[in-house]
């Protein structure tokens, strides 16, 4: 499998805070990779620079082949780096369909280069509210969503870009168990068809039924690589998590 | 309704507002409609920017007086083409000055258009508060080159003098106010063309959240200029006659606190999530503002302006429109009362 993204060096400061001192990370196509990291370890931080939310100081990002430096985040986005946020943040004035139609406006439009037809964006509008189990609520806006829903709704809206990687950003955060394993599974369908997947987590037990592979941060500095069962049994991960 | 379907039937509207004020035959009615019409566009220029993408613009004025200074510098220079351009090529410009309204609306529109989306590079990487305070700046900028500038006036002002009449229409008022109509179906025609276009829900997911608008590849920035450009130029456009009309342009007359506040109000009061809202709050807050006018005083407009306006933020925040909406919204949830 050849490397969708490559982050090669990374760096970002606030101020006199080192977010982030130099990180590489290779992603393959296809492959699920989970992302760890105590609170403050640099992980938003990396995917930020990554999506272009902000711009890394130092180090490069490439993807799918393309040098990435420079480019805003919409512009990421078109070329299929797509990602949900920590904190769901729908378009609270539209209903659930037309938050999927933005994407598919401005990324899916954009990278066909023909316009797609009305029929064909309520169609796979209603594909993915279907994928993620909101088709019933097409029609109604994110405030009358659950926490779970709204959680879903971000990453249909992120997959209606139609990504050749996502980020998932604490996709979980704040379920409960069934919640957990519902959203599992959904990522995991949608690795299945194809999509490289980055899933950011602090649930341990998701992350370890998710990722192919477990990178670890911690303090801005990548410090494990490497299969999920070798990684959490490293002496140094063990310690960034529980103490000396 | 297909674009231009709602534009010919706006135009049927227009008309028969025009009409029925002829047959009425009163003359003031045609200066208050003029009024009217004119916040009409100023509040729906204001609502592209400020209501479709969230950016509130607290410049309005400095915009509607750009249009009507270009209006004031081309009519000035038409009259002094002799003294300003030598006599090999003064002839020439003879017969293309002093240009018709519809074309000085253009170039206003130009100006003004050019001004926003100046402003908006210089200023769209503020957010709120910041935003605002940007263009009210843009105002007392734009405000101090005129008063400074002579050949418009300066502070004293210009008189610009407009024929008694005109073909068909006769009353020189009544063709400003025909000229308004036009102007106001336009706005109206664009604003709702945009509301239901893919400019339309890139504006509504920036106002929204403009991180998640940007990740789900929206050009922000280039968006927002748009918006800017657009909103400016119409502004502009709503501004050009109004020498004709005013027939004495001052800077404090151009560039009057009520044209800031009211378009800001309008849009607010009738509600700023579509094309409706600044229209009926036009329509609602200019009509009760010349009946102010002729039984009390005109000084009493912006108090009544301020009053509705703390009315509105508390009963119906997001407008007339809003309150609306929310109604049928509340009648159609199942276990709701009839």
């Amino acid at each position: 499998m050849s490397a969708l993204l490559q982050v090669k060096g990374i760096g970002k400061k606030f101020g006199g805070f080192v977010a982030l001192g130099g990180i590489d990370l290779d992603v393959r196509q296809g492959e699920r990779l989970g992302l760890i990291g105590p609170n403050g370890s640099g992980k938003s931080t990396l995917v930020n620079c990554i999506c272009g939310a902000l711009q890394n100081e130092t180090g490069t990002v490439h993807f799918d082949g393309q040098q990435m430096d420079g480019l805003a985040a919409h512009e990421r986005t078109h070329r299929g780096l797509s990602r949900s946020f920590q904190l769901p943040r729908p378009f609270h004035s539209m209903t659930l369909a037309d938050n999927l139609r933005v994407p598919m406006y401005y990324t899916v439009h954009k990278r066909s280069g023909t316009p797609l037809h009305a029929d064909n964006i309520d169609a796979r509008c209603h594909e993915l509210l279907r994928l993620v189990g909101l088709e019933a609520k097409a029609r109604q806006r994110p405030r009358d969503l659950t926490q779970v829903e709204m959680r879903k709704l971000e990453l249909a809206r992120a997959m209606a870009a139609e990504p050749k990687l996502l980020i998932a950003d604490e996709a979980m955060a704040g379920l409960s168990h069934s919640e957990v394993e519902e959203i599992l599974a959904l990522l995991i369908r949608l690795n299945e068809s194809g999509i490289t997947i980055i899933m950011i987590e602090h649930i341990m037990s998701a992350v370890m039924k998710f990722s192919q592979r477990l990178v670890v941060l911690v303090t801005g500095k990548k410090i494990a690589d490497g299969k999920p069962e070798t990684v959490v049994r490293d002496p140094e991960v063990v310690r960034a998590y529980i103490g000396e | 309704m297909r674009n231009h379907v709602f534009a010919l039937v706006a135009l049927i509207v227009a008309a028969l507002v025009f009409i029925t004020l002829r047959l009425v035959g009163n003359e003031y009615y045609f200066v208050a409609g003029y009024t009217i019409v004119q916040y009409i566009i100023l509040a729906t220029a204001w609502n592209i920017l400020g209501g479709y993408t969230g950016y509130v613009n607290f410049g309005s004025a400095a915009f509607f007086a750009a249009g009507a200074y270009s209006s004031v510098a081309l009519i000035t220079f038409a009259n002094n083409i002799d003294d300003l351009l030598p006599g090999g090529i003064a002839p020439f410009f003879h017969s293309i000055f002093p240009l018709p309204i519809p074309v000085l609306i253009v170039v206003a529109g130009l100006v003004s258009g050019l001004i926003g989306y100046g402003m908006g590079y210089l200023t769209l990487r503020l957010r709120g508060a910041f935003f605002a305070i940007a263009t009210l700046a843009l105002a007392v900028v734009l405000q101090t080159l005129v008063v400074n500038w002579e050949f418009v006036g300066g502070s004293s002002g210009a008189y610009v003098i407009r024929p008694e009449s005109v073909p068909l229409i006769g009353n020189y008022v009544q063709y400003l106010f025909v000229l308004m109509l036009v102007l106001g179906v336009i706005a109206l025609t664009i604003a709702r063309m945009i509301e239901r276009s893919k400019l339309g829900a890139g504006f509504a997911a920036i106002r929204d959240d403009e991180l998640a608008a940007e990740a789900s590849g929206v050009p922000t920035l280039q968006l927002k200029l748009i918006a800017t450009a657009l909103s400016g130029a119409l502004m502009g456009m709503a501004g050009a006659p109004f020498p004709y009309f005013i027939g004495f342009l001052q800077p404090q007359s151009a560039f009057g606190l009520e044209y800031a506040v009211n378009s800001i109000a309008m849009p607010m009061i009738g509600g700023t999530m579509n094309w409706v809202g600044p229209l009926i709050g036009a329509v609602l807050l200019g009509t009760l503002q010349q009946v102010a006018n002729v039984t009390i005083s005109s000084s009493v407009n912006l108090l009544l302006v301020g009053l509705l306006l703390i009315g509105f933020v508390i009963v119906a925040p997001n407008g007339i429109v809003g309150l609306v909406q929310d109604r049928l919204r509340a009648r159609k949830k199942p276990g709701s009362k009839p």
